[in-house]
């Protein structure tokens, strides 16, 4: 049930940002600072979460092979690899130290 | 464009199959998962989602980061309603499918025609793709096992990551994601499921807040600096 709920509340939401984009006059959201936190925003989010993603386990910090698998993922990036190549090196990766 | 669009398509909608096995590797059942990618369809969100539901966090604070996740599509919206000018009716529709890529091609289109077939292809084609690919993700994964032996919990960050990547051209973005790390790392040892990455979060209005000032000082410097030359 608590799974249903946090799918509707996030279906709504995002839905909501996306059509109040389409829907507010031009101008009304452009204020410099407001434009430069909605940019900043997305950054700090996803930067959490990677590491979030990658360096714990519950409520532990762990090192393990998912933090191999992400640094692979970032050397594909600096290498400047397609989006797919990205994901499939750090499941690659983290597959392979899993197996060691 | 329109090998634009498909190539945008095809690219991105294949993630959603790591987006399904992920999802099922979290605990989400076969419909959740595939509710998630029909009626959220913005790929940072529902990443961030079941990654908070498997960490077992509120409904609400899971909600929450990937609520803040999609408010850039609000910015997107924006910038494209000028461009596509779509009716009244055609809104509700079309805001389904202002997301990261629609944007990108559309907004790279010099004319109404050219953009907003270029929006309508991108979005029809991730749109089939993206669920698709989910369903097929979700439905592997069962058939898979333990989706860690595999690898495929690296999957979520590695995501993140790739989208994170381009946006750190600049150093307050490079702050911003620096500070967003710190606090998401000291937080989850003593904060609950949730929480961590929300207060993460925070990293943008404290490095916006920072770097004002300092630009201002600089600012304030030159100025007088000026002043005294003239």
């Amino acid at each position: 049930m608590n799974t249903w709920i946090a799918i509707g509340v996030t279906a709504f939401g995002c839905y909501l940002f996306k059509l109040l984009g389409l829907s507010v006059p031009a101008g009304a959201l452009e204020r410099p600072v407001v434009r430069r936190l909605a940019a900043l925003l997305p950054v700090a989010l996803l930067a959490a979460l990677t590491a979030q993603q990658t360096f714990t386990d519950g409520q532990h910090l762990v090192l393990d092979a998912r933090a191999a698998g992400l640094g692979a993922a970032a050397l594909a990036l600096i290498l400047r690899a397609p989006f797919l190549v990205v994901v499939a090196v750090a499941v690659i990766v983290t597959a392979a130290v899993r197996t060691l | 464009m329109v090998r634009d669009a498909l190539g945008v398509g095809v690219a991105v909608g294949l993630s959603g199959f790591a987006f399904g096995v992920t999802s099922a590797g979290a605990g989400l059942s076969l419909l959740q998962t595939c509710a998630l990618s029909l009626l959220v369809f913005t790929g940072a969100s529902q990443f961030a989602l079941v990654g908070a539901l498997a960490a077992g966090g509120n409904p609400f604070t899971a909600a929450a980061g990937a609520f803040f996740l999609g408010t850039r599509n609000a910015f997107y919206g924006l910038r494209l309603s000028g461009l596509l000018g779509f009716s009244r009716a055609v809104r509700p529709l079309a805001a389904h499918w202002v997301i990261d890529e629609t944007s990108a091609v559309a907004l790279a289109q010099s004319d109404r025609r050219t953009a907003r077939l270029g929006f309508t292809i991108t979005g029809l084609t991730l749109y089939v793709l993206w669920n698709l690919s989910t369903l097929i993700g979700a439905l592997g994964a069962s058939a898979l096992g333990d989706t860690a032996a595999w690898g495929l919990d690296a999957a979520g960050p590695a995501v993140f990551l790739a989208l994170l990547a381009p946006m750190l051209r600049s150093s307050p973005e490079r702050a911003v994601a620096g500070l967003g790390v710190l606090l998401v790392l000291v937080c989850q040892p003593v904060l609950p499921a949730g929480v961590p990455v929300l207060a993460a979060a925070l990293a943008a209005p404290v490095v916006l807040a920072v770097h004002g000032r300092t630009a201002r000082g600089k600012d304030g410097r030159q100025d007088s600096q000026e002043a005294m030359r003239g």
